[in-house]
């Protein structure tokens, strides 16, 4: 069975020393969120992932859930591993008071979510999807609305969903069928049926809360006719408690390739009860609260994926001896050397290592500028940390993804045979992993969000804020003889990046088939951009602490991991630029019949 | 009811360990640490015991560096409500000297119950309850694996080979936690935002002489590599032999 042990070194790391979070605490309503509580919190929750929910990952995955009758079960185990995370208080961690949360910085729930991801991603969406209904009310919500709900889902008494996805309806939510007819008392029934729910219904909770995207019957066609509704399995009672049911039935659920734990169902409305959650018609601009949210999470998805995997992997490439290596015998005691000594081997191992921790490091970042943008009180600092997260979502879901599923498949390669059977775990990760390059808007749609909103926005306020921060640690590093050389290397594929997306949007004045063309291109292309800055932060400090005496093992790996992010991953930005350069006509001459 | 607790700092067992340069002691470098293992039973059991006797108060006491706060604080947050840092940079070998500290520190405390856990998982003495019950002059029960309290007097169960002895005292005592009593809380994220703002006092452990030091350290030998002597049943006398003549253990 794999195993899991939060990284808490790297997180202690990058928390105390890179982002220095002491800073956090300082923001207006986050006095308590000092240093040590929330390494104390983000340990307790670590053991929480490791000793609760890791356990039951496996099994989960080949028992699956389960539908009978109308009812949904979850695997073995799940309802009492719910049920400690509820004891525990943990759902109500970022929550304001005013609801029961205990008001932590959105930064420590980064860190949790990606540990729960780790240790148990069909668990984890379960609470994640509660908490991301209660941030979208508590943003959107009236009051009633809030009072009446919010308490039960950040005590974790509820859960939540979003639905979104129909039938005919996936990436383009525009053609949605669901209806809304005003029923008086500001009450809607909502009728229509949504597929793809993930933790749509289950036996962990008393009652599901639905956000619902429908329309109006005066809604205009399109994206601007779509209105956002929350409606409950359960209606609630005067006293909080769940009343009859609400014509909210699950119809199946899916039988699916990864992800077996959560149920992903198919909900049916039948003139269910509703109330509007924000203004009519203007139901995306609501959603994109919990959207935005979930991207930022499903991008920790990958990342929690990658580690584990890449865990269990270097585990193996320790213990498996197999070949010499090529320089002659380095375990003459064994009758042959251990895989890591190969250079194939090290290879898929550093590339794991590499983009988990410089992931790690720029999701984090991410983190914690969401709470910079929450609570500062200068309103230029929120301004610059909105643009920083509107321009990092769709890079921290695409690239952190891809990369996730990437690592975890090379995972599971330096297990040879054994990776590919269940017993070692290593293909339910890569199984897990491929969702989240789906779900939440597919990776082809980050890329169009990324080259088609947020670079055109304000004039490329979004990207230029972005460089800026980039090349201001470029310069100094340069001044740096034992950074030097990888400050060039960034500095090279900074200015390829900014070349590539000028020409592309010059040619897309013409073609906006130029954009779409080059989109995964650029995401990816900034992906390793923003990683690589992590990477050179990261090896500076790493060379001040080492000369200050610090922990030696842990500051030179993050010196040579530099090294080798910088040798053997950030050159992908040449080629990007060469086949984005390459344009729109290679994919579009080619007429469709004759594929 | 008033409880106390004692507990210990202890690296924790997944890693290698290298012995330090001295030769006496556990090299530290990359280790890290936890609250004992018996001796966070034995906060749970403080716990629980104040659960049923409303009101009380839990007291949990650590000798160690300063350190040793971030375990004391982990007890908090599981919801005792006052710590106590015996402060000492280095703990001492000899239990002996230990017990004289907490000792000292217990005896001021007026507590009913006073729990240990039945040993630490570093040295594995099984000494400082039973020596800290002499030095007080109290009734001292070991290895408990049930334990009750009610109207002033104790219950408790301990494993004897082959069967369990069934043991009554008078309060105050101490009582040192086996394996089995109970399984430990995990602390809540309430109990652990909590826990910063409890008490925690620090104050300079007063060692007694220690009358045992260690001397020199060692590994044990490594293993050598295993060896296939053969396949199936003709394999055994082969294995019979040198399991007489060179592993000498039959
Ligand atoms: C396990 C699972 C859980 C899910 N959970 C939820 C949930 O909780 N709530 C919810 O509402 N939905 C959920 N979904 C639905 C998910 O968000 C959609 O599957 C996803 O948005 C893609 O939509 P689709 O499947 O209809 O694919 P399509 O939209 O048909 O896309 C097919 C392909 O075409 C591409 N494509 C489509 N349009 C364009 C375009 N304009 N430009 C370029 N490329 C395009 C896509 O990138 C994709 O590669 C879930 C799905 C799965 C499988
Ligand atoms: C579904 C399935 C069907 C199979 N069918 C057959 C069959 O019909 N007959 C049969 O005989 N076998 C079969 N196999 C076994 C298969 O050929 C082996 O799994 C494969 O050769 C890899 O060997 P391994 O699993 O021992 O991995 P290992 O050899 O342990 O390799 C682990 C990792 O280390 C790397 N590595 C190992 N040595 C070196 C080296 N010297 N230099 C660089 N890298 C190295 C590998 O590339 C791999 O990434 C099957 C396996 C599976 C999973």
């Amino acid at each position: 069975m794999p195993t899991y042990k939060a990284p808490l070194d790297d997180i202690r790391f990058l928390l105390t020393e890179l982002l220095d979070v002491e800073q956090l605490s300082k923001l207006p309503g986050y006095e308590e969120a000092t240093p040590d509580v929330l390494l104390a919190v983000l340990e307790e929750g670590a053991k929480l992932c490791e000793d609760v929910l890791a356990p039951i990952n496996q099994s989960g995955d080949a028992e699956g859930c389960r539908y009978e009758n109308g009812v949904v079960t979850t695997p073995k185990g799940f309802k009492e591993a719910y049920a400690e995370f509820v004891k525990g208080g943990w759902p109500a961690m970022t929550a304001p008071a005013e609801f029961g949360g205990q008001g932590l910085p959105h930064l420590t729930r980064f860190v949790l979510n990606e540990m729960m991801c780790a240790a148990n991603l069909s668990f984890a969406m379960y609470p994640e999807l509660g908490h991301g209904v209660a941030m979208t009310l508590e943003k959107w919500g009236n009051e009633e609305l809030k009072h009446r709900f919010m308490p039960k889902i950040v005590d974790g008494t509820w859960t939540g969903t979003m639905c979104l996805t129909e039938p005919h309806a996936g990436t383009d939510l525009g053609i949605i069928r669901t209806k809304a007819v005003p029923a008086g008392d500001g009450v809607h029934e909502l009728t229509g049926t949504k597929i793809f729910i993930s933790a749509g219904d289950h036996d962990l909770a008393e009652n599901v809360v639905h956000l619902v995207l429908a329309k109006l019957p005066d809604a205009p066609a399109g994206t601007k006719g779509i209105s956002m509704f929350i409606v409950p399995k359960f209606l609630p009672t005067e006293e909080g408690g769940v009343g009859t049911a609400n014509g909210v039935t699950c119809g199946s659920i899916e039988h699916k390739m990864g992800i077996k734990g959560n149920a992903t169902c198919v909900i049916n409305f039948d003139g269910a009860k509703g109330w509007l959650v924000g203004d009519e018609h203007k139901g995306m601009r609501a959603m994109f609260t919990m959207m935005n949210g979930a991207r930022l999470g499903v991008g920790l998805q990958g990342l929690g994926l990658a580690e584990v995997a890449y865990q269990n992997a270097l585990a193996y490439t320790k213990d498996r001896v197999q070949g010499r290596a090529l320089t002659g015998k380095k375990a003459p005691e064994q009758e042959a050397d251990p895989i890591i000594v190969h250079p194939d081997v090290r290879k898929m191992l550093l590339t794991q290592k590499a983009y988990v921790e410089g992931e790690r490091a720029l999701a984090y970042w991410v983190g914690q500028l969401i709470d910079v943008e929450e609570k500062h009180p200068d309103a230029e600092k929120r301004q610059e940390a909105s643009d920083l997260v509107a321009l990092m979502t769709p890079i921290i879901k695409g690239f952190l993804t891809d990369t996730g599923f990437e690592s975890a498949n090379l995972a599971l390669q330096c297990l040879g045979g054994h990776g590919y059977v269940r017993e070692y775990g290593l293909e339910q990760f890569v199984r897990d992993a491929r969702i989240a390059q789906i779900y939440e808007g597919t990776n082809g749609v980050q890329a169009l969000d990324l080259i088609g909103r947020k670079v055109p926005e304000g004039n490329g306020r979004l990207l230029r804020r972005f460089l800026t921060l980039v090349q201001a640690d470029v310069k100094e590093a340069q001044g740096d003889p034992r950074v030097a050389e990888h400050a060039a290397q960034l500095a090279d594929a900074v200015r390829k990046t900014q070349e590539s997306i000028m020409t592309v949007m010059q040619k897309a004045m013409q073609n906006p088939d130029e954009a779409g063309a080059a989109s995964t291109d650029f995401l990816r292309m900034m992906g390793l951009v923003a990683t690589g800055w992590m990477w050179l932060k990261m090896a500076r400090l790493a060379h001040d602490r080492l000369a200050a005496g610090g922990d030696a093992r842990f500051y030179d790996a993050k010196v040579k991991t530099a090294r080798f992010y910088f040798a053997k991953l950030l050159p992908q930005v040449d080629a990007l630029a060469v086949t984005m350069k390459s344009g729109a006509a290679p994919l579009m001459e080619l007429e469709a019949a004759a594929f | 009811m008033k409880i106390a607790v004692c507990i210990k700092r202890v690296p924790v067992m997944e890693v290698k360990f290298a012995i330090a340069k001295d030769g006496a002691s556990v090299d530290e470098t990359g280790l890290k640490y936890d609250v004992n293992d018996f001796d966070l039973w034995a906060v749970e059991a403080a716990l629980q015991l104040n659960e049923k006797n409303a009101p009380g108060e839990v007291t949990v006491i650590s000798l160690g560096p300063d350190a040793a706060s971030e375990q004391i604080r982990k007890a908090l947050s599981m919801g005792a409500d006052k710590g106590v840092l015996l402060k000492a940079d280095k703990v001492p070998g000899d239990a002996f000297a230990v017990a004289e500290a907490l000792a000292a520190e217990l005896k001021a405390g007026a507590y009913d119950v006073i729990l240990f856990g039945k040993k630490s998982i570093d040295f594995d003495n099984s000494a400082t309850g039973a020596m800290v019950g002499e030095l007080l002059g109290l009734p001292v029960v070991t290895g408990v694996s049930k334990l009750e309290i009610a109207g002033g007097k104790g219950t408790a169960h301990r494993a004897v080979e082959g069967g369990v002895e069934v043991l009554e005292f008078p309060l105050p005592a101490i009582v040192t936690v086996d394996e089995g009593l109970n399984k430990e809380r995990l602390p809540s994220l309430k109990g652990i935002m909590a826990a910063k703002k409890k008490p925690l006092e620090t104050k300079p452990a007063q060692l007694g002489g220690a009358g045992v030091t260690v001397s020199k350290m060692e590994l044990p030998p490594e293993r050598a590599a295993g060896r296939i002597v053969g396949e199936g049943a003709a394999a055994v006398p082969e294995l019979v032999r040198l399991l007489q003549s060179e592993a000498k253990v039959l």
